[in-house]
């Protein structure tokens, strides 16, 4: 097997609120200024990786003629899926590189074009017509159930925005920046009750993209940045609903996409010195550290309480701010990889030192898919 | 707070189409494997665990218990805030979503494993599943 990296990376100029640019738009802003970091010629790409738009459209509004597509969409965490098939395919021997872009206009709504499942869906005829509204009605329904079985107060749960926003203050594009206490939390409006409105994900505007090689072939054409190794990566699914999770107190597709990144990776939870956990919703770090063994079943909530993946704190973990407080366009996926990128290359907002493994965690939809990348800065 | 429009109905399809059958009739009813007797939620043409096509429609109780919810604070078409969106457990084993009707949409009257009885209420032109708590001591 011949050592893969990612050997470009950006976000669009601007996140947030764009209303200047439509989704299609912030791929490609995003696309141009990863080709830039990477300082690879752009015709040197030939695969395309994206979800939400078409691939084809991505590509051929950019310029590029792919050979490899990879249309994979299983949620916010697609971005990640595509960065481990990316893989596959240029060890196939099938292309060179591959560009993975996202883009959208969440906030603005500009260009957004994402069908409805429609009435005849198993959506549309077991979930629709019970009011739901979105990820923001459906994914917290698992809370109270792991409140009772596993144990977890509203107070923790708080904590994981209080600890967020810490992280959030330190980084100049965070959209929230102000620090919030567990007070300030509980007493904010409920959206989906158990959760309040700082426990629920932020809706933005924002495009990503990274280039995946194989690390030689790179290194060769002299890329302007370090390589972010990818060392592992899994992915797994589980159910199309959330109804019909085997537990709703623990993600059987965390808990395969993890042990398949970490076995792949040959390292364990202690090797990892930064971590990205896709928070859609307050609970999902909670599920996230759990099921990818970082701490015991029922640890969570008191792990994240007692400042550990605050600053300062042994597990540093979405230093971004996340989904929560950083930015969240619908599928955020995109934005975690990125952050483990700048973390490893020793350029994020709030660096944290010596980041030689971190690892990105994505969900699908409501705990449909997920999928996890083991990045490093070393090959081996 | 309602927003415009009415609640979506759900469209039959095949191998859902004696779901909706029962629920018109006031029934609440799932195929069941012949072979390893699993009921299937959501209605399937085979059963997922042993993947047998033998499959008999069984009317079930209509019983249930909460195992989770959320009380949505966001309006959708057709609803009014807050309204409470929930998982039950059906007493024949398979969880499915519905509503929580007959009760204050609050957290204070709502009980994690509350036992819970199946209603139909009209939606468009099919008879939707929503569930009560069981009228005690009745
Ligand atoms: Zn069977």
């Amino acid at each position: 097997m011949s050592p893969m990296a990612i050997v470009g990376a950006a976000e669009s100029e601007r996140i947030g609120k764009v209303p200047e640019l439509s989704a299609l738009q912030l791929h490609i802003d995003a696309a141009l200024r990863a080709i830039e970091d990477s300082g690879i010629p752009p015709e040197l790409i030939d695969g395309i990786a994206t979800a939400g738009h078409p691939p084809i459209d991505v590509a051929h509004y950019l310029g590029i003629r792919p050979n490899y597509v990879d249309g994979t969409r299983v949620g916010g965490c697609s971005f990640l899926a595509h960065v481990r098939h990316a893989c596959a395919a240029i060890q196939a021997g099938h292309c060179t590189a591959v560009l993975v872009t996202h883009g959208q206009s969440g906030r603005s709504r500009i260009g957004m074009t994402y069908p409805d499942p429609g009435a005849e869906s198993m959506h549309g005829q077991f979930e629709a017509p019970f009011g739901t509204t979105g990820p923001v009605s459906m994914l917290p329904l698992n809370v109270l159930r792991y409140m009772k079985d596993v144990g977890l107060t509203h107070e923790q749960l708080a904590g994981v925005v209080v600890a967020q926003r810490q992280w959030a203050q330190r980084n100049p594009r965070a959209f929230k920046r102000e620090l919030l206490t567990v007070d300030d939390v509980l007493n904010s409006p409920y959206i989906t009750y158990p959760l309040h409105a700082p426990e629920c994900c932020l809706v933005t505007d924002a495009g990503g993209a990274v280039i995946v090689m194989e690390a030689g072939a790179a290194t060769a054409l002299g890329v302007r940045k370090p390589l972010v190794h990818i060392r592992g990566s899994g992915e797994a699914s589980e159910t199309p609903m959330i109804t019909t999770m085997e537990d709703l107190t623990s993600s059987q597709a965390f808990r395969t996409s993890g042990q398949l990144a970490f076995q792949s990776a040959g390292i364990t939870p202690e090797d990892v010195d930064h971590l990205m956990i896709y928070d859609a919703f307050a609970h999902l770090p909670i599920l996230g550290l759990e099921d990818l063994g970082f701490v015991g079943g029922g640890e969570a909530g008191a792990f994240i309480a007692e400042g550990r993946t605050a600053p300062g704190g042994q597990l540093p973990m979405n230093t971004n701010g996340g989904g929560l407080a950083y930015t969240h366009t619908g599928m955020y996926g995109m934005f975690a990889i990125l952050e483990s990128v700048r973390q490893i290359r020793n350029e994020a907002a709030a660096q944290v030192e010596d980041v030689r493994v971190s690892v990105a965690h994505g969900i699908g939809g409501m705990f449909n898919h997920a999928a996890t990348l083991v990045l490093s800065s070393e090959a081996a | 707070m309602t927003t415009a429009g009415p609640r979506v109905a759900p469209i039959a399809t095949p191998d859902t189409a004696p779901f909706w059958e029962a629920t018109s009739r006031g029934e609440l009813a799932l195929p069941r494997c012949r072979s390893c007797l699993t009921y299937i939620f959501y209605p399937r043409s085979h059963c997922p665990s042993c993947f047998s096509r033998e499959l008999d429609w069984t009317v079930l109780s209509g019983m249930a218990s909460l195992h989770s919810f959320v009380i949505a604070h966001l309006p959708a078409p057709g609803f009014d805030p807050p309204y409470v969106i929930a998982i039950v457990e059906l007493a024949e084993g398979p969880r499915m979503m519905t509503n929580i009707v007959g009760v204050e949409p609050s957290p204070e009257s709502l009980e994690l494993d509350m036992a819970l009885q199946v209603v139909f209420e009209l939606q468009g032109d099919v008879m939707v599943p929503r569930f009560r708590p069981v009228d005690e001591g009745k």
